[in-house]
């Protein structure tokens, strides 16, 4: 029976237990059952409510069998990025530095999350402060993919994407940066959205660049991103920058899911697929060719200004982190050095034992950035690259409904092997950055797998609040092939 | 002392504390002396994940005093970040204004003691957060309140227009009666409402050359006498220093000292100056605002007349001297009841002299406006035309206006339950007095000698009289018909 479950999507699962025909303690101990058994292995949680869960699951059963109304989310075990400030357990955005600080609030998305019924089971781990394409920088705990255990999940939201991956909750909120939910949703198979910047509430997620981060899900297919984006999404008036619902109005992205696009438009962008893996290239090709067969038309576009998005976000992200980092201090809360000399040494100390090399390496990158006399030229900069991609972007959506392209130029790579050359590692960004700087809405579907089994991921990138039309995009692949269905041995 | 001229050359920077309910990014409330850190939530602790909003009546408030203070008010404006770190500060960077402040190029007017009045120009005008407060215990570890964290604080630049203490004062005084007036500050130095930096520095001719002295910025002033003090003995002790030894102004050699407010001294704090960088950018937590001509011209509605304007118009309008307009015009709640009595009837001295006297006396024990004395302006009005008109002497004047202050029934109906009608008939009055002639020749003739003990004589009689009419004669009355029968017999 636990099996069976497992094999539920979110929607399933949640129909059945509303339904009564599963109890969501009954969902929640499978999920369990499953990160007891596989977790030690692959390592994708820093801490699990399993008590808490389980409690939860019961009142919302309770709830169900007295016919009282419930969420969206109803008895859904789910597991959310450990960036996310929740009042129960801690907060460690895998860092030393935070390592046993407790939030004394709630994020706006856990709040949604809750207020929709469902059921928070732990928190995953990520590269240190959401820096990172591998998830090898928390300074926490290792986490591999389960597709290849010697393989990395990707980053910064590789926890998310493993845990969702290995069937050990039913969907997962990463954040997205520069692909950091995108790119290890890609690397391990399922369903990774960022929304339009804007769209979901940044209230409560820790910051890493402010500009550019999005919380979005991590799902085993299109529909329950669909479902879970529609929960999280709406304007929030402790955010400033999430979107009036006016201008972005929040409904069921998932009603018309299957609805497919009629005259679909898709863009290509040929220059982009010289630094591909040719594996990875001829599964998006593949991929392009079932559009075809749905009678959608391909066009070719350029984008002269994406080859700089990497040099343009290492500038701008890093000059937002040196700044959002600046709280962790060792004076207020997080780890202080023992026995400073001064106040002096209660920050350097404090920050130099505390801070991993990555983190490190991107505060003084931001700070030298933002510095007098390198300001014009760094960070101003990068600023008005932004302003020429955004441009490469808007002219690329007056011709065409949606972008596709690969969402990395590889697939899973062999822990160790980039963590020696941080621009390589950079570089296994170089599709997805660009979307941050622009702000438009993406998301990465397995497309294909390669020679070793290990899974492709196929990015499509629609205009500005335009996630339905992405999502049904989506879909319309999903439901003409099988990938999504795949699931690896564990 | 050497035989040199030179010019003092004074700057300021303000911090005004704003009078908003909450703080400037967070719903947190504004209290003065709450207890340490019980004032804070996890936007103003700076919690991972928080974020600020921004606070709009914060903005307007800025706004409107930009305007007051004749500054040009930007469309468009945003929030950087100010980073430095210090234990006060959660963020470790501060939200300020960087390049395109609200308000720029203004000028603000301030009355000089000798009647004329002095413009100094306002470079910049803009918002940002206060910082908390290091508290320094007897142990090796000091304590953060970050109560005050999150305040929102104007900052105010004025050009280095100043060239003597005391104008440094009166900028001071001036710049807190237009916040005031404004309704957009407390203000209240004490309690660090308004916090006076002052950047000194002498441009000394000497030998046929110019040099200019090392700029000292002045912190810690609580006072106005304190500001003012500071700036004289700055002067002096520039002057001092530069004769000794002759240091000039470089890049680099600017000093912040202290004021001991016991010593009456500057004390050095800081030999140099660090060479800061603050690292600014725009924060990407905040959207920028745009100031809408619809929305200005909201704020604008609240723009009143300025405590200047509006001093000088009750001198050229009203008669007053200057000091009495300038006392009626030191806050709005006093110059509008007294612009409105004057508006309805009451003549402007008598009026002034009310409220000088008797008003603001009970007022200040009480520790609130004029206008919370429980009497409007219209009947203020009646009280002073009754003084005018005879019908009352001075001192009763005084106990109706108390009276007047639980009783809502007219002035004129108060001094008559009272008895405090004066008695102005001159045929009633005249009865009395012959009276009193008839009983004291002694005092009469003395009175008419017209020699030393003429005076005395003179108010004896008076005092008869009204001891006879139990106070309520009307004195000039009484004098005008007790010298013409003095004369006359």
């Amino acid at each position: 029976m636990s099996n069976d479950i497992l094999k539920l999507t979110c929607r399933e699962l949640r129909d059945s237990i509303a339904k009564g025909e599963v109890k969501s303690s009954e969902a929640v101990s499978s999920v369990f059952a499953q990160i007891e058994k596989y977790d030690v292995s692959i390592g994708a949680f820093l801490s699990i409510f399993k008590q808490d869960a389980l409690k939860r699951a019961k009142e919302i059963d309770g709830k169900i069998a007295k016919g009282k109304p419930v969420g969206a989310l109803a008895g859904v075990p789910i597991a959310v990025k450990d960036n996310m400030c929740t009042t129960f357990g801690t907060t460690t955005c895998a860092s030393k530095i935070l390592e046993n600080f407790r939030s004394p609030y709630n994020a706006t998305v856990i709040e949604k999350l809750l207020a929709a019924d469902a059921v928070i089971i732990g928190k995953t781990n990520l590269d240190e402060f959401a820096m990172g394409s591998s998830t090898e920088n928390s300074g926490l705990k290792k986490t591999v993919n389960p597709w290849d255990k010697s393989r990395v999940p990707g980053g910064s939201s590789g926890g998310s994407a493993a845990a969702v991956a290995a069937k050990m909750c039913f969907a997962a909120l990463g954040s997205d940066t520069g692909g950091s939910i995108r790119q290890p949703a890609s690397f391990c198979g399922v369903a990774g959205l960022k929304p339009t910047y804007g769209r979901v509430s940044r209230y409560g997620l820790v910051a890493y660049g402010s500009s550019l981060d999005q919380i979005g899900p991590l799902t085993t297919d299109v529909a329950d991103n669909a479902l879970l984006l529609s929960v999280i999404s709406g304007h929030d008036e402790k955010d400033s920058t999430s979107v009036d619902e006016k201008m972005a109005p929040v409904y069921d992205f998932s009603a018309k899911i299957d609805e497919p696009l009629k005259k679909l438009k898709i863009a290509v962008v040929p220059q982009l697929f010289e630094g591909a893996d040719s594996e990875v290239v001829n599964a998006v090709k593949d991929a392009i060719e079932v559009y075809k067969k749905l009678a959608a038309e391909i066009i070719e576009i350029k984008m002269p200004h994406f080859e700089y998005a990497i040099a343009a976000y290492y500038l701008i992200a890093t000059a937002e982190a040196s700044s959002n980092l600046a709280r962790f201090d060792g004076v207020h809360y997080g780890h202080r050095t023992k026995n400073p000399a001064d106040y002096i040494e209660v920050y350097s100390k404090s920050r130099n034992e505390a801070f991993g090399q990555e983190v490190k390496r991107r505060i003084m990158l931001g700070t030298y950035a933002l510095s007098s006399g390198y300001y014009d030229a760094y960070y101003l900069k990068a600023l008005k690259v932004r302003n020429l991609i955004r441009g490469d972007f808007t002219a690329a959506f007056q011709k065409a409904d949606c972008i596709i392209m690969p969402t990395s130029p590889t697939t899973a790579f062999k822990i160790g092997e980039k963590t020696a050359d941080p621009l390589q590692m950079y570089l296994s960004d170089v599709y997805t950055i660009a979307v941050n700087l622009s702000g438009v809405p993406a998301i990465s579907i397995p497309c294909g797998f390669d020679k070793n089994n290990l899974p492709v991921g196929l990015q499509i990138i629609a205009s500005t609040f335009q996630e339905e039309k992405l999502l049904r995009i989506a879909k319309m692949f999903e439901n003409h092939t099988d990938f999504h269905k795949r699931r690896p041995e564990l | 002392m050497m035989n040199v001229d030179y010019k003092v050359i004074v700057g300021l920077e303000i911090h005004v504390q704003l009078a908003t309910l909450t703080k400037m990014f967070c719903g947190c409330e504004l209290i003065f002396a709450a207890e340490p850190n019980s004032r804070v939530c996890p936007v103003c602790l700076g919690l991972p994940g928080s974020l600020p909003v921004m606070n709009k009546q914060a903005v307007e408030f800025a706004i409107l005093t930009a305007g007051a203070l004749n500054c040009k008010v930007a469309e468009f404006t945003k929030w950087d970040r100010k980073s430095y770190y210090y234990p006060d500060l959660p963020k470790n960077y501060q939200i300020s204004q960087y390049d395109l402040p609200i308000g720029s190029n203004g000028f603000i007017e301030i009355p000089l003691q000798d009647g004329k009045i002095k413009k100094i120009r306002i470079r910049r005008v803009h918002l940002e957060e206060d910082a908390g407060k290091n508290i320094h215990t007897e142990s090796i570890f000091s304590q953060v309140d970050l109560n005050r964290a999150g305040t929102p604080l104007l900052e105010i630049v004025t050009e280095p227009d100043i060239n003597i203490a005391e104008e440094v004062r009166l900028l001071a005084v001036e710049l807190q009666r237009i916040v005031r007036f404004l309704g957009i500050s407390e203000a209240d130095m004490q309690k660090g409402h308004m916090r006076f930096e002052p950047n000194v520095n002498l441009h000394i001719k000497k030998d046929n050359a110019e040099y200019k002295t090392p700029i000292t910025e002045i912190k810690n002033l609580n006072s106005f006498k304190a500001l003012e003090k500071s700036v004289a003995f700055e002067t002096k002790r520039q002057l001092d220093e530069f004769l000794e030894d002759g240091t000039v102004l470089q890049s680099g050699n600017k000093k912040t000292f202290g004021w001991d407010d016991i010593r009456e001294a500057t004390v050095l704090q800081r030999e140099k100056e660090e060479a800061h960088d603050y690292r600014y950018f725009p924060d990407p937590d905040l959207v920028p605002v745009v100031v809408s001509r619809k929305w200005l011209n909201e704020i604008n509605a609240g723009l009143c007349e300025l405590p200047l304007k509006m001093q000088s118009r009750f001198v050229t309008d009203y008669g007053l001297n200057d000091y009495d307009a300038g006392v009626l015009t030191a806050d709005k709640a006093t110059a509008m009841f007294f612009d409105n009595a004057v508006k309805a009837g009451g003549d402007a001295k008598r009026v002034c002299n009310l409220i000088t006297q008797t008003g603001l006396k009970i007022a200040n024990e009480k520790s609130c406006t004029i206008s919370e004395l429980g009497i409007s302006p219209h009947r203020l009005a009646e009280l002073a035309k009754m003084v005018e008109a005879g019908l009352i002497s001075a001192t009763a004047s005084v106990t109706i206006f108390e009276k007047m202050m639980q009783d809502k029934s007219s002035p004129q109906q108060i001094a008559d339950n009272l008895h405090l009608l004066q008695k102005s008939d001159e045929g009633e009055l005249e009865k009395i007095i012959d009276e009193v002639i008839t009983a004291n020749p002694q005092a009469v003739e003395d009175a008419k000698s017209g020699g030393k003990k003429s005076k005395k004589a003179h108010g004896f009689l008076m005092g008869q009289v009204m001891q006879k009419t139990k106070g309520t004669a009307n004195p000039q009355v009484v004098a005008k018909i007790l010298n013409s029968k003095l004369k006359g017999s």
